[in-house]
């Protein structure tokens, strides 16, 4: 047999001839090779030989929906005045309200109604002008209030749509445009941080992150497998990245993914879905989902049923765990939030009522006027301004700083840009790749490249070799001198040096970078760096 | 002088004929003297005379800093103070001590009043008699009066007592027992008003919206107000006039353009509408009760007020919502009490929902602990429609009562504050706090409910209320605009002639 459709529910097919109580005797197997098609059968069943014509339902298929929760990039908390850090000391970061002092009151902050309306008015959402703030009430030893002020009847931003596009078909190599819709945003607190020391069975509570402005973003399950949610999460970090509303560092946690999945027959009901939490990156967003629609599709076809649960991802496992203890079905009590009047924002300074600051509300016209040029517009203008393909418009996008290294690079050469992408795609970024060099260290390039791209232009009879010897733009090969020049650095930097951590790494590679104009192999430079600092 | 008012002890200060010092220091011997009321869980005593002097300084240079510098002041405790333990009258926050000061109180600190205590409380305000603390009832002054002990011979002091009503009921004791000249209460449903009434002194209830709540830990956020407790209106107003205003901490208070704080010279009681609402003719309310209100009624008419019958058909209801409203709330807010950050923790530690439970098993009281279940109850998404909801609709068609009756002309409204006198210890000991405030706050409430919830819009009917006390039989008015509320007062206690204060200072406390 070249298929097997194994029958899992009574509703999964139509027989038209058979008591429906007594269609499916265990052994049944219907046979063919495509979905949705009737077949002319011959089953064997208790009474004898029928002749009969059953209709086959298409195979059973992923739903994802998505629930984004994305921390709002801003100095302070969303209601009350400690600064939102990420590295520094536990608890160093916490206001009265932040570790629900009694008689303390949440103040709305101004910046992170102004991030949810950019990021609703970048989504096409219709931007509600009044919105009401909620209490979500649970017991959880990282939220100390005991419940969570969220937006659950009335969030700030409505009915949005996010399109995307990935690579997809036979050899993944064609643009695949889908679009999912955006249910709402809402403004929510983000909790603390608990942290279980199994050992001496206790659990430390860090509430820096407590209160920290969360937009929540409920994606319709308009998605079919973990590829479609990647795309779906990546493109929604590169126009937060844009609008500068949202950091997006995934592994810091400044965008978190949890994942509705169920699985269904088209034109069926959907099925019982389950919540899949902890996805901390977009490679595991596809993985996570991927592998939970292939366990549901498991568990239905083993006559088995889901249960609606709360599942962890694993990612060294690549599966999915169930979450029985604390996640389960909770009732959260939801009751309006008394301390916070309506949040009302304005078309523009017009509509602002009489009696009300202009310059303490937030204007939707203002904001809307300063939305930076979004991804999605930004390759749709390097396709046409520079005649590239569109894949490689995708590629320019996705990594951080390249379009702007590229552009850079075309004006300074007023080289061919299909040339220029060319070697972009498949030089620089596999060289950056494979030494897992960020991207931040290509802004110390582009004028040295530009150079050789230049020449190369006036005398292509030369070799790239032969003009970087004649410009004096090789690689600093005296290992002597890039020693000397990494101490001078050392020497020089004394504070960072102290610091110590990654980040700092990179400021003093960016250092020897520009003493060398750009000259030195980076791992060489890295490699000696860490030795001289550790 | 203790028993004097703000106006008068101010000016005695001012003019040098009192230092600040010694005036802060009788009145801490009067908490000493009067300790038995049981008015008082902390005693400020060192940070008064601190403050005391500092205000002598200022006094002395001819620089005070406004109308209360000097002036002593008490505040319920459950008013945040800055290092200054702050316990709600609960073992949950016993030994507390909040790292800033409310709003209020630090405005009162800025004008250089001198705290000289924090008073008792029902648990976390939960209550109408102030019964119901972990340290004790507190005791109203007037059992301690001649006339009242004369009235029961037989009994011993120690055990024949009136309750203080409440929950304010430490506040208005202070105020009325001339340990400080005035205090700041809180009124959810009439935890200001009714103490106030039944101890004799004047309570404000003002407007929701008007003063800040940062710092007070709160009872039910869409209900709760900072209440003034004075000896006189007039004083009632100056305190009010310092304390309003926009708090940026808090984002539902707002700013009242005109608001007149200060008692106009000469008014017109002819322009004034007394209205009489008739659902207030309530089951249980006393036949002396009843005679004073008429009484007062007609002194008004007779003064060349108009005085008219009026209807608030909503408000019969109000109670029931107002029950509803207050558990959800309760639930809510208590939520935060789990003994990780602050607060008594308990000793069991074997898992964190364990070391929640028996904490707030052992930190709460019967009573707290009842609100919070029935309030998790009305919350439930099953319930919630059925309950809050309802409640919520109920609550709009009160405030509609209330913006009616104004809108027709009547320009204060005049009711009982209580259904009777206050009730002896003994007795009022017999029903549980549940059916105690349920009778108690019966006609205080509806205002708090009424109280708007939505500062944004345009016009914001004014609830502010005022007691006044003819040996214990009380009336409050409530008023759309304060400056018809402070006339009316004044016109009351005019018509009357009787401070009471002045007659409780002169008994033996």
């Amino acid at each position: 047999m070249s298929a097997v459709f194994s029958c899992v529910t009574p509703r999964s097919a139509v027989c038209a001839h058979l008591d429906p109580h007594d269609r499916f005797s265990p052994a049944l197997r219907v046979t063919g090779k495509r979905a949705g098609l009737v077949f002319p059968l011959l089953i064997q069943g208790s009474s004898g030989l029928f002749f009969c014509f059953i209709s086959i339902s298409p195979q059973l298929c992923g739903v994802v929906g998505l629930e984004i929760h994305a921390q709002i990039h801003s100095n302070s908390k969303l209601f009350s005045s400690s600064r939102v850090t990420f590295y520094s000391p536990p608890n160093s970061s916490v206001a009265f309200l932040d570790a629900s002092l009694p008689g303390t009151l949440p103040v709305l902050n101004k910046r992170c109604v102004e991030a949810a309306v950019i990021t609703g008015l970048a989504f096409n959402c219709t931007i509600n002008r009044k919105s009401l703030f909620d209490r979500k009430h649970y017991f959880y030893a990282d939220m100390p209030a005991g419940y969570q002020i969220t937006q659950q009847r009335l969030p700030i931003a409505v009915n949005g749509l996010l399109n995307y596009s990935y690579l997809g078909g036979k050899k993944r190599g064609q643009v695949m445009s889908r679009r999912v819709r955006i249910k709402q945003i809402q403004l929510e607190q983000d909790s603390g941080k608990s942290l279980h020391d199994e050992q001496n069975s206790q659990t430390l509570i860090d509430l820096n992150r407590a209160g920290v402005g969360l937009m929540e973003l409920v994606m319709e399950a308009d998605m079919s497998c973990g590829d479609e949610a990647a795309a779906a999460v990546r493109e929604l970090q590169l126009i937060l990245q844009a609008l500068d509303t949202c950091q997006g560092n995934m592994s810091e946690g400044q965008l978190r993914v949890d994942a509705n999945v169920s699985v269904h027959r088209p034109g069926e009901p959907l099925g019982v879905r389950t919540e899949v939490k902890n996805i901390n990156s977009a490679r595991f967003v596809a993985r996570a989902i991927d592998y939970e629609i292939q366990r549901q599709i498991k568990v239905l076809e083993s006559g088995g049923t889901v249960v609606n649960e709360t599942r962890a991802f694993d990612n060294k496992s690549g599966t999915t765990v169930s979450m029985r203890d604390k996640e389960g079905l909770q009732d959260y009590r939801f009751m309006p939030e008394p301390n916070l009047p309506p949040l009302f924002v304005y078309e523009g300074v017009a509509s602002v009522p009489a009696g009300v600051d202009p310059a303490q509300v937030v204007l939707i016209d203002r904001l809307e006027a300063e939305l930076p040029e979004l991804p999605g517009v930004r390759r749709a203008r390097l396709v046409e301004q520079y005649r590239i393909l569109p894949e490689h418009s995708f590629t320019l996008v996705n990594e951080d700083g390249l379009v702007d290294y590229f552009e850079r690079v075309i004006q300074n050469a007023k080289a061919e840009p299909r040339k220029v992408i060319g070697w972009v795609m498949q030089e620089l970024l596999s060289n950056l790749h494979q030494q897992g060099l960020k991207n931040l260290h290509v802004h110390q390039w582009p004028m040295t490249l530009s150079a050789v791209f230049q020449e190369m232009w006036k005398t292509p009879e030369k070799t790239v070799r032969q003009l970087v010897k004649e410009l004096d733009l090789g690689l600093v090969s005296d290992q002597e001198q890039l020693l000397k020049i990494c101490q001078r650095v050392v020497d020089t930097h004394p504070e960072q040096v102290k610091a110590g951590n990654k980040k700092v790494l990179n400021k003093l590679m960016g250092a020897v970078q520009k003493e060398t104009k750009g000259r030195a192999d980076p791992v060489q430079v890295k490699a000696l760096l860490e030795k001289m600092t550790s | 002088m203790l028993g004097t008012t703000i106006r008068e002890v101010s000016l005695a200060l001012r003019e040098g004929r009192l230092s600040a010092t010694e005036l802060c220091k009788k009145c801490l011997k009067r908490i000493k003297k009067t300790h038995y009321l049981n008015s008082f869980i902390t005693v400020t005593e060192e940070l008064a005379m601190k403050q005391a002097q500092e205000a002598e300084h200022r006094l002395l240079r001819g620089k005070p800093h406004g109308p209360l510098d000097g002036v002593p002041f008490s505040v319920k405790d459950n008013f945040c103070t800055e290092n200054i333990e702050t316990t709600c009258a609960s073992h949950m926050l016993k030994g507390y001590c909040p790292p800033f000061n409310a709003t209020v109180v630090q405005k009162l600190l800025d004008q250089g009043a001198v705290l000289v205590g924090k008073t008792n409380l029902d648990e976390f305000a939960m209550g109408s008699g102030s019964t119901d603390s972990v340290f004790g009832p507190a005791r109203n002054p007037w059992s301690y009066t001649s006339s009242y002990r004369e009235q029961s011979p037989e009994q011993d002091p120690d055990s024949d007592w009136v309750i203080t009503g409440g929950s304010s009921g430490g506040s208005a004791a202070a105020v009325a027992s001339l340990s400080s000249f005035m205090a700041l209460g809180s009124d959810t449903g009439g935890s200001t008003r009714n103490p106030g009434s039944l101890c004799g002194v004047v309570a404000l209830k003002p407007t929701y919206g008007l003063l800040s709540r940062h710092g007070l830990i709160p009872l039910v956020n869409s209900m709760d107000v900072p209440g003034i407790i004075t000896r006189s209106v007039q004083d009632a107003a100056t305190v009010l006039g310092v304390l309003q205003g926009r708090d940026e901490k808090d984002s539902t208070t707002v700013q009242f353009p005109n608001l007149a704080t200060s008692l106009p010279e000469d008014f017109d009681i002819r322009d004034i509408c007394v209205g009489i609402p008739k659902e207030y003719h309530a089951p249980g309310l006393s036949a002396e009760t009843l005679t004073q209100w008429g009484r007062v009624a007609s002194m008004f008419e007779r003064a060349g007020a108009k005085v008219r019958e009026v209807s608030l058909p909503h408000t019969q209801h109000s109670i029931v919502c107002y029950h509803v409203l207050c558990c959800a709330e309760v639930a809510s807010n208590m939520a935060r009490f789990d003994g990780l950050e602050y607060g008594h923790r308990s000793a069991v530690e074997s898992s964190t929902e364990a070391l929640y439970a028996t904490t707030r098993h052992e930190g709460f009281n019967h009573v707290v602990r009842t609100r919070i279940l029935s309030g998790n109850y009305f919350l439930l998404k099953q319930n919630y429609d059925r309950y809050f909801v309802k409640a919520q609709q109920i609550r709009r068609l009160i405030a509609e009562d209330f913006r009616r009756v104004f809108q027709s002309g009547v320009d204060v409204l005049l009711t009982p504050t209580t259904l009777s006198d206050a009730a002896r210890y003994s007795d009022f000991i017999q029903e549980d706090n549940r059916t105690r405030s349920a009778q108690e706050d019966i006609f205080t409430q509806p205002v708090n409910m009424a109280g708007t919830r939505h500062p944004h819009r345009s016009e914001i009917p004014t609830y502010s209320t005022v007691q006044n006390l003819e040996t214990a039989h009380i009336y409050f008015t409530s008023c759309q605009r304060w400056k018809n509320l402070n006339t009316c007062s004044l016109c009351f206690r005019r018509c009357f002639h009787s401070l009471s204060t002045v007659f409780l200072a002169k008994q033996r406390l």
